[in-house]
């Protein structure tokens, strides 16, 4: 202990020094005990609801240790009979309002609830039970909602808003009728989450959990006619481990590989593959955009959760978005592209599941531009932790698994590959890209140290080729806003910004294995730098499967077929779901699409007027059959309102005479077209 | 009310930082009520001596109470502080009355002070003086300074149920002890009313009240299982019987009744049969009548129709 410490309490009796620690909680889990908590998360802010955490401090009754400063010569205890017996009510008054359904529950395994029932020894609940079942909410792609196991600790209500920026989900109600729900009770899966998952990785309970997908993928694997790939992502190797009671950060990729031959995969790849196609894809497009005065700063693109905040909170920032796929929708379209002929099978009978470490991944498989005709690049995704428990499920013994191999070709990869996994690796595993093309020399220190580490927020300059390069790299949505808004406001000082939706990025991502601190974080990263030691290759460019994938298949980098297969568009989506109502509707296939906006704005410019007008003039002319009328809310063009869309083109300052001219000679000339709905995407350019 | 203004939800936040330390918008803030700021302007006026000379040591100055319930006179009194019970309720509130309003000389039983989450004060207390030091140590508070007195024919079970269901609907939901234990509370409330109650229910009530009182992260849950705990201190002999001999002393609460005609009494008038909504009561003219139990509702409307009293037990 140093000189400056000697500041020091009791807890329970042992000395404990104080050293910067933030509350009375943090103290006494240093002195080696764990005291039980649901509200207490060291990255959120302390709320103090779950009284779990209550101590007796000397002199001053009894208190939340979470929420009590230390200060020097306390006196502690920890565990009175006292507060013994009110930690065991508040638990049982949790249980008696909560779906005891443990047999069947998805958190079975390490419910928080259920194994603190068990530490206090309750062995019945005194209080009757006054749970009122509520329905599941399933709408996510990636998440489901189960209130009945809620026991309301907000740590997902702080994680998101927080952490991520969003607030996708708050708090409801007063007294027992509290529930934690996005806004206006609207599912899950119509508000502004973007399925990072984050939430239901700080759950204690199983009121957040991740969609299980297992159940689909048995059915795929059991199916003869269906040839089935798997593809795993870099950082489930360094996170599977941890639910067979290895350690954190621990590689065990062979024993991945052993145990999806075991369950009846035909082909086990590797996404780190597809991560150095991403490498050279989007390390190409940066060059050509900072030597041909493209749009910078550029964005990333991997991580889904990102995307879909940038596509609803930043909009105008799409075109500095990169147009690369992620690794798994890249490996899943160049699959779905090259296998069938290969292995003389058709595209519908070869499927592609992929074990993600995310729960983003989910919504970005089921994304309709990420597949072709309907058929998904990728079928199925299934995190980390549905695959242990598969493996559990087979009774597949993995700790004592021997080790196989990848098959090839899409098994092979570099150490480029396999950093994507934590945050500050893409950037990384690109530098080691674009240095050596830009220079043309090749690149002897692959380690890009100024890009590591564990801050939300970091920053670093490279000079390559005597130009500058000002990178940043973030993770967290919250500390991407930051950034977001410099480039919005035009102060940007970057040219290429790492955005991960994650704490840590991948590894620490909500599909992991629960519990993840950012001590875990810490291991796993370390896991996949030294995995990308032990490899013989480090760049991307150096995959020589890469290298032959674009001589037979691809053609050039970032040519045609490279950009059909591996990159994509964005979508705005200020607007929520279930935005506009339908007024006049009409079977037929080529109707007019009108709309007009209702919003706070028009409505005062006279949109209602507008609105009334077409419908009299559509029923008096007898264009019901024709026309399709709906009221939106706000196409955020206010400034030019009362804005009314007509077959997809926007008619400012509009008023009904202009809107029934537009229509008549739309309907004369037969000139119905556009699907658009008005707002604005970036298909069309409008 | 600090999160309220900054627009969120109006809960409470933990403590430490105090308000004065870091409140509105982070900036220190100091909340207080009326009456206090009230005051202040007295104090400036006319000096804090002056104002110390009324009341007493350790609780000077004068307090509004809001006195109210079987009362002759509700409404506010100002009173310096060391005023007794007895001078408030039954000088300044012209005593106790019945029901129907009368004064009922020997009817006072009990006065609820402090609000919903306030504490009961019994007979032992009339000559108690009135201030926080005084109050705290028969386990009562000042609080928001309503009085409410309440005669013998009051139940003191109901009552903490009903100012129970007032705090457990004031919860903010945020902390579980407050949360959850104000619902069951009123769940174990009722099973005392209405006859379900037994040894163990008692036994969790006061842990329970204890635990929430003790654990709750704000003022409201700290307070809010008073009136349970304070009746049970000095009522405990109602609970009891509501308990063990499944009767209520006053009859409030109905599922403890069972009506019965008596025999003996009953002379086979009929004005029963015609007051009975639910046709619960069956006999032949002039020979005693007879309540069905299944039928019966407990509404007590053949008692107060048979004018020889022979409906019992309601
Ligand atoms: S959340 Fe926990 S306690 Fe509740 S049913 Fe699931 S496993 Fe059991
Ligand atoms: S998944 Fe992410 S964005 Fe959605 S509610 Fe959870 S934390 Fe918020
Ligand atoms: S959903 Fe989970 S994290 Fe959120 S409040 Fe409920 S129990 Fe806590
Ligand atoms: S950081 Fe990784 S795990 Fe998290 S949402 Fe993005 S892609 Fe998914
Ligand atoms: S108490 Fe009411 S319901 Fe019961 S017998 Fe009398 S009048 Fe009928
Ligand atoms: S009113 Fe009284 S006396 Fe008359 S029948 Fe009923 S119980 Fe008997
Ligand atoms: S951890 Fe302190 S109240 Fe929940
Ligand atoms: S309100 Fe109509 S465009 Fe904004």
């Amino acid at each position: 202990m140093n000189k400056a410490t000697e500041s020091t309490l009791t807890i329970d009796g042992r000395t404990v020094a104080i050293e910067g620690e933030q509350n009375l909680l943090e103290l006494v889990r240093k002195a080696n005990i764990d005291l039980p908590t649901f509200c207490y998360h060291s990255e959120l802010s302390v709320y103090g609801a779950c009284r779990l955490c209550l101590v007796q401090v000397e002199g001053r009754g009894i208190s939340g240790a979470c929420s009590t400063p230390p200060e020097p010569g306390l006196k502690v205890l920890t565990t009175t009979p006292e507060i013994r017996e009110i930690r065991k009510i508040a638990v049982e008054l949790l249980l008696a309002n909560h779906d005891q359904s443990c047999p069947t529950c998805s958190r079975s395994a390490n419910c928080q609830l259920q194994s603190l029932a068990q530490r206090l020894g309750i062995k019945k609940v005194r209080f009757k039970s006054v749970h009122q079942p509520v329905p599941l909410d399933e709408s996510s792609p990636s998440l489901v909602r189960d209130p009945n196991k809620c026991v309301l600790c907000g740590d997902c209500v702080r994680m998101c808003s927080e952490i991520q920026g969003i607030g996708a989900i708050d708090f409801s109600h007063r007294g027992h009728e509290v529930m934690v729900q996005p806004a206006f009770g609207k599912p899950l899966g119509e508000v502004e989450c973007v399925n990072c998952g984050q939430c239901a990785s700080v759950c204690p309970t199983g009121a957040l959990t991740i969609k299980s997908e297992v159940d689909k993928v048995w059915e795929l694997i059991a199916d003869k006619a269906k040839t089935v790939i798997v593809q795993i992502a870099p950082a489930v190797r360094v996170g599977l481990g941890e639910c067979f009671g290895l350690k954190p950060g621990e590689i065990t990729t062979g024993r991945i590989v052993a145990a999806l031959k075991h369950l009846g995969f035909n082909q086990v790849y590797d996404t780190s593959f597809a991560a150095d196609l991403t490498v050279i894809e989007e390390g190409t497009e940066f060059l050509e955009r900072k030597t041909q005065g493209g749009t910078l700063p550029m964005f990333t693109s991997c991580c889904p959760g990102w995307v879909k905040y940038t596509e609803q909170y930043f909009p105008e920032l799409l075109p500095n978005l990169s147009t690369c796929r992620s690794p798994q929708a890249m490996f899943g379209s160049l699959v779905k592209a090259m296998l069938p002929d290969q292995m003389k099978i058709e595209r519908k009978d070869l499927k592609v599941v992929a074990i993600m470490p995310c729960t983003a991944k989910k919504f970005e498989a089921q994304r309709p531009e990420m597949g072709v005709d309907g058929d998904p690049d990728v079928d199925y995704v299934l995190t980390t932790q549905e695959l242990a428990h598969m493996i559990q499920s087979a009774g597949i013994m993995f700790d004592t698994l021997q080790p196989e191999s990848f098959d090839m070709p899409f098994g092979f990869y570099t150490g480029a590959g396999v950093i994507f996994g934590n945050s500050g690796g893409v950037m990384e595993a690109v530098l080691r890209y674009a240095a050596e093309k830009a220079t043309g020399q090749r690149l002897e220190q692959v380690d890009f140290q100024q890009v590591r580490g564990d801050s939300g927020l970091r920053e670093a300059t490279i000079t390559v080729n005597g130009s500058e390069l000002k990178l940043a790299v973030v993770h967290g949505l919250r500390n991407a806003r930051v950034v977001a808004e410099q480039v919005r406001a035009g102060k940007s000082r970057y040219d290429l910004i790492e955005v991960m939706a994650c704490p840590g990025g991948c590894i620490g991502g909500a599909g992991q294995p629960v519990s993840t601190t950012r001590d875990t974080r810490a291991l796993r990263t370390k896991g996949l730098y030294h995995a990308d030691k032990m490899l013989q290759l480090h760049k991307s460019q150096d995959n020589v499967f890469i290298t032959e994938c674009y001589a037979k298949f691809l053609g050039d980098i970032g040519g045609e077929k490279a950009h059909h297969l591996l990159h994509t568009t964005y979508q705005s989506r200020r607007r929520i779901a279930d935005e506009s109502l339908a007024l006049m509707q009409s079977e037929n296939e080529d109707k007019l699409k009108v709309s007009v906006c209702l919003g706070t704005n028009c409505f005062l410019k006279g949109s209602q007027e507008v609105l009334n007008g077409v419908l009299r003039h559509g029923e008096q002319s007898g264009m019901e059959g024709k026309l399709d009328v709906r009221a939106g809310f706000c196409f955020e063009k206010c400034e030019s309102g009362p804005t009314v869309m007509i077959g997809g083109e926007h008619i400012p300052n509009c008023n009904a005479a202009k809107a029934i001219e537009e229509i008549d000679r739309r309907i004369e000339n037969d000139e119905p077209a556009g699907t658009c709905n008005g707002h604005s995407c970036n298909h069309c350019g409008k | 009310m600090i999160a309220s203004i900054e627009g969120q939800r109006g809960m409470p936040r933990p403590k430490p930082p105090f308000p004065a330390q870091s409140g509105l918008w982070g900036k220190p803030t100091i909340i207080n009520n009326v009456e206090t700021l009230a005051h202040v302007s007295r104090i400036l006026k006319v000096g804090a001596e002056v104002f110390k000379s009324i009341g007493t040591k350790d609780s000077p100055g004068t307090k509004t109470f809001a006195l109210t319930g079987h009362v002759a006179n509700t409404g506010l009194v100002e009173v310096p502080f060391g005023t007794t019970l007895r001078e408030i309720v039954l000088n300044i509130g012209g005593g106790i009355t019945d029901d129907a309003g009368k004064i009922w000389k020997t009817g006072f039983k009990a006065v609820q002070i402090g609000g919903p989450s306030g504490g009961c004060l019994t007979e032992e207390h009339l000559d108690l003086p009135l201030a926080y030091e005084s109050l705290r140590a028969v386990g009562a508070m000042v609080g928001s300074g309503g009085l409410v007195a309440m005669n013998q024919g009051t139940c003191m079970v109901s009552i903490a149920r009903f100012f129970m269901e007032f705090t457990q609907r004031e919860s903010c939901g945020k902390c579980v002890l407050c949360r959850e234990g104000t619902n069951q509370l009123l769940a174990l409330l009722d099973d005392v009313i209405e006859g379900r109650a037994d040894a163990g229910t008692l036994e969790l009530l006061e842990k329970l009240g204890h635990a929430v009182q003790v654990g709750s992260l704000c003022g409201l849950g700290k307070t809010a299982p008073n009136p349970v705990l304070s009746t049970l201190r000095y009522f405990r002999k109602e609970y009891e019987e509501h308990i063990f001999e499944k009767r209520c002393r006053t009859g409030r609460c109905k599922a403890l009744l069972s009506p019965g005609i008596n025999e003996v009494k009953c002379k086979g008038c009929g004005l029963c049969i015609k007051a009975c909504p639910t046709g619960a009561i069956t006999g032949e003219k002039k020979k005693p009548h007879h309540i069905d139990a299944e039928l019966c509702i407990k509404c007590g409307a053949c008692a107060t129709a048979c004018k020889i009293h022979a409906v019992e037990g309601i």
